[in-house]
């Protein structure tokens, strides 16, 4: 859905839930949870209601601390499976 | 911003078996996703080609520091995508370093790197551009803590 999203186009519920796993329950509760996060934001567009994907937001929630942080987590998953797979 | 990130983790094996995977070079290279031209000598450089999906324009460059058999592996690197063209060597670096201890279930090894408060702030920015894959992984990121709090 972010991957959607992130094309930059503004999207409706109908259109992200299509080709998705999620239901389109599933997915107004997902939406839900990245407008509070400020992540996503919505528009009405006369009787569409569009979700749009606000960047700058996840550059900032991110920092760049994080980012090495869940590198390592997944170089250390990847460690972890290499050895307990041979 | 804090100066160092620490994980640690389980793993279902010995200490030597975990021991081998970390500083033999084509070993460390097939988890870590490199492809290093040579193996960690103590003072020397370690550099390779970055082969994670998404990455292989970057190059990975290495100074170990310290390789205490079966305890501790020590290396310093900077923590932001390697442009090939520039000469980083005069700027700071951070230290990375993997302790192993024996436990039941097997080994735990704890990774602390450290030394992220000497490093630029426009470097950390050039991180994030250069980093092409490193979009799809903020990406990715969110999902995953959104499914886990939904």
């Amino acid at each position: 859905m972010l991957a959607r999203l992130s094309a930059g186009e503004s999207q409706s519920i109908a259109r992200l839930t299509a080709g998705s796993r999620l239901s389109r329950q599933a997915m107004t509760k997902h939406l839900g949870v990245l407008m509070r996060a400020g992540i996503v934001r919505n528009m009405r567009v006369g009787r569409e209601n569009l979700f749009r994907l606000e960047p700058r937001a996840i550059i900032d929630a991110k920092s760049y601390l994080e980012q090495v942080s869940s590198q390592w987590d997944d170089a250390l998953t990847r460690l972890k499976l290499y050895v307990e797979s041979q | 911003m804090s100066d160092r990130i620490e994980k640690t983790i389980e793993i279902n094996a010995p200490v030597s078996r975990v021991w081998r995977a970390l500083t033999d070079y084509r070993e460390f290279g097939s988890w870590f996703r490199v492809r290093l031209e040579g193996p960690f000598i103590v003072g020397e450089v370690a550099r390779g080609h970055i082969t994670y999906p998404g990455y292989e324009h970057l190059r990975m460059e290495a100074v170990v520091q310290k390789i205490e058999p079966m305890r501790h592996f020590s290396f310093t690197w900077h923590p932001y995508a390697i442009d090939p063209a520039v000469d980083y060597s005069g700027e700071p670096s951070t230290l990375v370093t993997f302790t192993l201890e024996e436990i039941a279930a097997g080994t735990r090894l704890r990774v602390v790197e450290s030394g992220f408060d000497k490093i630029p702030a426009h470097r950390r920015d050039e991180a994030f551009r250069m980093n092409e894959g490193g979009w799809e992984h903020q990406m990715q990121n969110i999902a995953r803590h959104v499914d886990s709090a939904a």
